[in-house]
């Protein structure tokens, strides 16, 4: 997918330590064990994508970071504090966004207020005018129910709800799923400027080919470990084995 | 004629606490998954909170309009807080059992120390009297029941449907996990409807002690038609609640009027007939 404004985007390289810090992450689903010591560092201004199959853990991997899995255990570190024991809504108070795969947009709310909904929990969210430059059909939406909306404006519902927070970390998870390619190249955009505004970024993607053109760094995720990790310039050379990782 | 408009006012009146209590029951609902049986002996519970308010400290009706929903909504957070909140995730059944229990303990305890016999709760001076409408006889207190009840279910509507505190709860009603993940508190949030329901129902018990004194089984004969009026309407919506309250005790009256031998069995048939056509309530939401 060429992208030109992306590659105008500054391959900004990583400043700063690691914002996030997983070490030997283990989470269970009620009986089953889906996360078998997951490790991995996230640099602040960084964009990381963990990538692999279905049922690898990337999912539990986000929802375990934000809090949402009752048994986890092992050591998440944010901005060098502990947040493994920590509940949700205080993992969230610490600057983590969460934009879960099913995008969780709320029927019983319309638009406006779906995008009002998350507490703002710092300074320095995105304002209104600017979250609406970067989604102009939600500008358009605002007082239709939440779901009446099309997948692809949902999604940026999901991604705009977030930004105005405060919170610098985003977790996103396959953003681009069941979307048209000119909705993908849309979120593409916004996840580059979001890179540009100094946003840290988690993502889940399935769709590689649509990482390449936002991930500084790639971790590769299977029965529930991670068993690979590479820069985006690295990526040719390890395109071999990623196919043989994802079965593509 | 007269005997019409009285009935029509006794209506409204019995609409006015069907509505302030299947309110409290759909909030309940949709932020707990609990169907609150025991609704009915917190509604008790208010009444007599106003009269130990009024012979133990002297603290007139108005005060007691207050503090009797606060004191009720308080004892009602310590049973979500103690009890209920273990039952999330579990079956409907387990909540429905449990709160009737604490119904029947409740109702017991009050009954154990006071009997099955009504106490007297006197009109305030303010709301005593009555006017005359020319067409019928207004006695003042029951206008204002009517008034202020109308008030209450509508600023609770507001409160719910179009204010930002009201956004969090209807969200959190759709998906608990995820507006948590937003940073809000939710448990707390949870605690606080179930006292903001219970608070609603110890409201109606004030406003009902001077018309139908204090008793200790005064929410047992009257929230099994409350249910069947959340029946009708649809768990879970706000409006359908208040509106559907008010239509019925207005109909149970207007049974009264034309064909008394109905009038008690009038929402159970119309239940039945609900049920038949449209199981989600009238306005219910389908699941």
């Amino acid at each position: 997918m060429p992208d030109t404004a992306i590659a105008e985007a500054p391959a900004k390289a990583a400043t700063g330590g690691n914002i996030l810090q997983v070490r030997n992450l283990e989470a269970w689903y009620g009986e089953s064990h889906i996360l078998h010591g997951i490790s991995f560092d996230v640099k602040a201004g960084e964009v990381v994508t963990l990538l692999g199959r279905n049922g690898a853990g990337k999912t539990t991997t986000l929802k375990s970071i934000m809090g949402i899995i009752g048994k986890r255990t092992g050591s998440v570190k944010f901005n060098n504090q502990e947040i493994i024991r920590a509940t949700s809504d205080k993992i969230a108070r610490m600057g983590i966004a969460f934009c879960p795969e099913e995008r969780g947009i709320f029927s019983s709310l319309d638009v406006r207020e779906n995008l009002m909904l998350p507490p703002v929990v710092r300074e320095g969210g995105l304002p209104l005018d600017q979250i609406f430059e970067l989604f102009p059909n939600l500008k358009e939406r605002l007082n239709s129910q939440g779901t009446k909306l099309s997948g692809g404006e949902q999604q940026m519902l999901a991604i705009a709800r977030i930004l105005r927070t405060g919170a610098s970390f985003l977790m996103l998870d396959e953003p681009t799923e069941g979307l048209a390619p000119v909705i993908i190249q849309q979120i593409g955009h916004t996840i580059a400027r979001l890179k540009k505004e100094g946003f840290t970024i988690l993502l889940v993607e399935q769709n590689f080919r649509f990482a390449s053109t936002v991930a500084d760094r790639y971790y590769v995720v299977e029965h529930g470990k991670i068993i690979d990790g590479f820069s985006n310039a690295e990526l040719a050379a390890n395109m071999d084995k990623l196919h043989t990782y994802l079965g593509v | 004629m007269q005997a019409l408009y009285a009935q029509l006012l006794v209506g409204l009146i019995n609409g006015s606490f069907y509505a302030l209590l299947s309110l409290g029951l759909a909030v309940i609902f949709g932020m707990l998954n609990i169907i609150n049986f025991a609704h009915g002996a917190l509604y008790m519970m208010g009444a007599f909170v106003a009269y130990f308010l009024l012979n133990l400290g002297g603290i007139n009706y108005w005060w007691a309009l207050l503090l009797a929903p606060i004191i009720v909504g308080i004892f009602g957070m310590i049973l979500e807080r103690t009890m209920l909140q273990w039952l999330t995730g579990l079956d409907h059944l387990y909540g429905l059992l449990l709160t009737f229990g604490i119904a029947l303990i409740v109702q017991g305890v009050f009954q154990n120390y006071f009997g099955s016999s009504g106490l007297p709760y006197a009109i305030p001076d303010e709301l005593k009297g009555g006017m005359n409408l020319g067409f019928m006889f207004l006695p003042i207190y029951r206008g204002w029941v009517v008034v202020f009840s109308l008030v209450v279910c509508l600023a609770t509507w507001f409160l719910i449907e179009k204010t930002r505190l009201g956004a969090y709860l209807r969200a959190a009603t759709e998906n608990p996990t995820l507006v948590r993940a937003f940073g809000v508190n939710v448990p707390r949030m949870i605690t606080l409807t179930y006292g903001l329901g219970v608070g609603l129902a110890a409201l109606a018990g004030v406003l009902s002690a001077p018309i139908n004194q204090v008793r200790p089984l005064m929410g047992a004969d009257l929230i099994i038609v409350v249910f069947a009026v959340v029946v009708i309407g649809g768990m879970g919506s706000i409006m359908g609640s208040i509106i559907t309250g008010f239509a019925l005790g207005v109909i149970e009256g207007l049974t009264k009027y034309f064909y008394p031998e109905a009038s008690n069995t009038v929402v159970f048939v119309l239940m039945v007939l609900v049920l038949l056509v449209k199981p989600t309530g009238l306005t219910g939401r389908a699941a």
